[in-house]
């Protein structure tokens, strides 16, 4: 299992990358995307896969018994979810209004235009 | 109205039905699966489809306050829930825990109900804000 | 006041004031006034944790009193309470700055919600001892950033903006990744615990790896060489008090996130990784005062030194003696204030003559002369002449640098404050004193009101300056302890540690004294 995920993040990352490079900045988030979420299935497979119980604490303790699944990673994750999906959100409109006074998205036309301008 | 019949009709009855589903999912979450960010996001989605019937003034007015002020109300409630603890010389954000009449009730539920009335004015900022078109927002230029 | 409740107001003060912000969003005096009320708070508080961190040493506080591994610690060394001050005085400068400077559209939009959001994000990562949390201060700074950068809606802030988020996007994946392989080696995320986990790992080649996603990631943020190219393609976009706080505080945030994981983490294998440091920090210095040189847009010549004087700090890092961190930590402080006091200038001038471009404003000295003495402070500083604050910063790195015998590092810091002081000496001819432009009479609005209160700010931080130059003794002892501290993390380590066994002892499970991660990683 852990091989396959390796596999997969790799794939991702690789994926990732090439779209960052791409000159349009619609394909560049797509590559943030995909990129970061590697990156969450990474921090997945680092805490440790295995069959367990589900992490719960009994009554009147601090500590959950041994043996159960490490909720940790998943909250790692869920929490670098939430933020990258506010910094999508953002980055899509900051993107979408560019495209509205440039007419472009291409970065280079972009930053022709704004040298332009000077 | 360019809104259908159908829509606006529906609406009517489902946004009631939606509120009151997000208050059953906020006070859920204090033992089980549920809780203020998913109940927040129902009854956001319940303005907004009010919004989509009859359009923004109407559901802003149904609203009887700004998202802002939602927003900035949610968050005071947060903040207060997690600053409790502190008087008692506790840790910031620790919970806190009374019984009153069988029920437990502590400073988490307040949490949740910071985060429900959060999420419910940041949900309709976005959409108010995207449905109305703000000019300021996107002004409207020749595309070429 | 309690040592829980001290630790966490610097995080609480802009939180509630954020809160306040809003509530009043139709009410800009309102604002204006809660958010000086805010950065002055948040001053008071850090004082105060100086005061009790003296008397007691390091400071560590758990939140929601969970244990470790679930818990996350803020700890408060002299390190974390210097930056605190620090940011807290650029605060209140940019706070007073802004009632003039941000204009109605803007306060509208949220300007000062984001202000104290982003004060917020900076004051967590200061304070956090926990790495993952580290990423969500980062995120909570970046993201209210990324607000004040386009706020204004202009094009030109717009293809800025776009440069400085991708690549911060990036750069905090990165971060995160690198967390993440941390976690995996380790099985925890706390830092102090890290500090001894890591140096257990038994593979060192496995550890540097992830050292370098994070010196990457942090050198994106701090604008190291190569990475800094975001930097001046954006910070000379948003209005001046937005650029001011950001050219004094965002980048020194990675510079803080450096000296910390290079001293407290990555330790194992400093030939390697603190040599890479070094020749980055010469690079670094170098590209920026040779691309200040050829700009002549007043913010974008102090946009390129921004990156050449972070050259200076990550020197003091990379030789790594006490005396060197000392310097870096004496130059972080010199830097904020300096740097942030010039682009409050820049801003006034801008104010005064419609543009940034020194070409136009030509002759200021003539009919502004204390703007103009107010710029020499901070800028012969920023040089290093002396005796201002900025020559002691270089003269403590030099030293540090002979005594290691690392020569060229030194020979490149010389011959850039020399450069330094070239486009310093630019600036000064170029827009102060009348040149050919001869239209320099008419030019010159008239002093309103508004800008006669944004000399209070610039006139405050040039004392300061001047403070730190003439009793450079306080700043300097606050800076030995620091280096002491980082330079030997074992005082920072059994804080942490400590506070957790108490924590611990007081659960219902006994035993956990091995490194709570343990339970789960291996």
């Amino acid at each position: 299992m852990e091989t396959l995920i390796a596999l997969v993040t790799g794939t991702m990352v690789a994926v990732g990358v090439y779209l960052l490079l791409q000159r349009d900045l619609v394909r560049k988030i797509i590559g943030v995307v995909v990129l970061s979420n590697s990156i969450h299935l990474l921090i997945f497979a680092m805490g440790r896969m295995t069959r367990a119980s589900s992490p719960l604490i009994p009554p009147g303790q601090k500590y959950p018994p041994e043996g159960i699944a490490n909720p940790l990673s998943q909250a790692l994750i869920l929490t670098a979810i939430v933020i990258g999906f506010g910094l999508l959100a953002f980055s899509l409109v900051l993107i979408y209004r560019l495209y509205q006074s440039r007419g472009t998205v291409d970065a280079d036309a972009i930053i022709e235009a704004t040298l332009g301008d000077e | 109205m360019r809104h259908s019949v159908i829509l606006r009709t529906a609406a009517r009855l489902l946004v009631p039905l939606m509120l009151l589903f997000s208050v059953f999912l906020l006070l859920r979450g204090h033992n089980e699966t549920g809780g203020g960010f998913i109940g927040g996001l129902v009854a956001g989605i319940s303005f907004a489809l009010y919004a989509i019937a009859y359009g923004t003034a109407a559901s802003r007015a149904a609203l009887r306050t700004t998202p802002q002020q939602l927003m900035a109300v949610g968050l005071g409630i947060a903040v207060v829930s997690a600053l409790l603890p502190l008087l008692g010389g506790g840790a910031l954000l620790e919970g806190l825990w009374v019984q009153w009449q069988g029920i437990k009730l502590g400073s988490p539920v307040l949490f949740d109900v910071g985060v429900y009335l959060l999420v419910i004015g940041v949900t309709l900022v976005v959409i108010y804000e995207l449905e109305e078109h703000n000019p300021r927002l996107f002004p409207d230029v020749s595309l070429g | 006041m309690s040592a829980h409740l001290l630790i966490i107001l610097p995080l609480v003060i802009p939180f509630v004031a954020a809160v306040a912000t809003l509530l009043f969003a139709r009410r800009p005096g309102v604002q204006k006034g809660i958010n000086i009320a805010s950065m002055t708070g948040i001053l008071a508080a850090s004082g105060a944790l100086l005061m009790r961190l003296q008397a007691e040493g390091i400071l560590v506080t758990t939140i929601g009193d969970w244990p470790v591994p679930f818990g996350i610690v803020f700890v408060v060394d002299h390190l974390s309470v210097i930056m605190l001050i620090v940011s807290a005085i650029i605060g209140v400068a940019v706070a007073i700055y802004a009632v003039p400077d941000a204009d109605s559209t803007r306060v509208r939009f949220g300007f000062y919600p984001f202000f104290n959001l982003l004060m917020i994000g900076i004051n967590g990562a200061f304070l956090t001892g926990d790495l993952f949390n580290l990423y969500v201060w980062f995120e909570v700074m970046l993201i209210s950033s990324f607000v004040l950068i386009v706020l204004g809606n202009t094009d030109e802030q717009l293809a800025g903006a776009v440069k400085y988020v991708v690549i911060n996007l990036v750069s905090s994946l990165l971060f995160l990744a690198g967390v993440g392989l941390v976690y995996g080696m380790t099985g925890t995320l706390n830092m102090a615990e890290l500090s001894v986990a890591l140096a257990d790992v038994g593979q060192p080649g496995l550890v540097t790896v992830v050292a370098m996603l994070f010196l990457i990631s942090f050198g994106i943020k701090a604008a190291l060489f190569p990475l800094f190219f975001w930097l001046p393609a954006s910070y000379h976009t948003p209005p001046a008090s937005v650029s001011a706080f950001f050219a004094g505080l965002l980048t020194k945030v990675g510079v803080y996130a450096l000296f910390r994981v290079f001293t407290l983490l990555f330790t194992q294998d400093v030939g390697y990784t603190h040599t890479l440091l070094l020749w980055g920090a010469g690079l670094t210095m170098v590209t920026g005062v040779l691309g200040a040189a050829v700009q002549n847009d007043f913010r974008r010549v102090l946009s390129f030194h921004i990156i050449s004087q972070i050259g200076y700090m990550i020197m003091g890092l990379a030789l790594y003696t006490p005396l060197a961190i000392l310097g870096g930590v004496f130059y972080i402080v010199h830097h904020i204030i300096v740097k942030a006091n010039l682009f409050l200038v820049s801003g006034v001038a801008k104010r005064l003559r419609g543009s940034y471009s020194l070409k136009s404003l030509d002759g200021l000295y003539a009919y502004h002369p204390w703007l103009a003495t107010l710029f020499v402070i901070p800028a012969f500083s920023l040089a290093g002449f002396p005796p201002l604050s900025g020559f002691w910063a270089k003269l403590i790195l030099t030293i540090a640098g002979i005594e290691v015998g690392a020569y060229w590092i030194v020979a490149v810091a010389v011959a850039v404050g020399l450069f330094t002081m070239f486009s310093m000496t630019k600036i000064w001819v170029k827009a102060f004193l009348p040149g050919g432009g001869g239209d320099a009479a008419d030019a010159v609005g008239p002093l309103r009101l508004g800008t006669r209160v944004m000399y209070a700010p610039i006139a405050g931080l040039a004392a300061l300056t001047l403070m730190i130059s003439v009793f450079a003794g306080p700043v300097y002892d606050l800076a030995e302890r620091s280096a002491n501290e980082l330079h030997n993390s074992s005082e920072y380590v059994e804080a942490v540690l400590d506070h957790e066994k108490s924590v611990a002892d007081s659960a219902s499970r006994p035993g956990v004294d091995g490194g709570a991660g343990d339970v789960y990683a291996r």
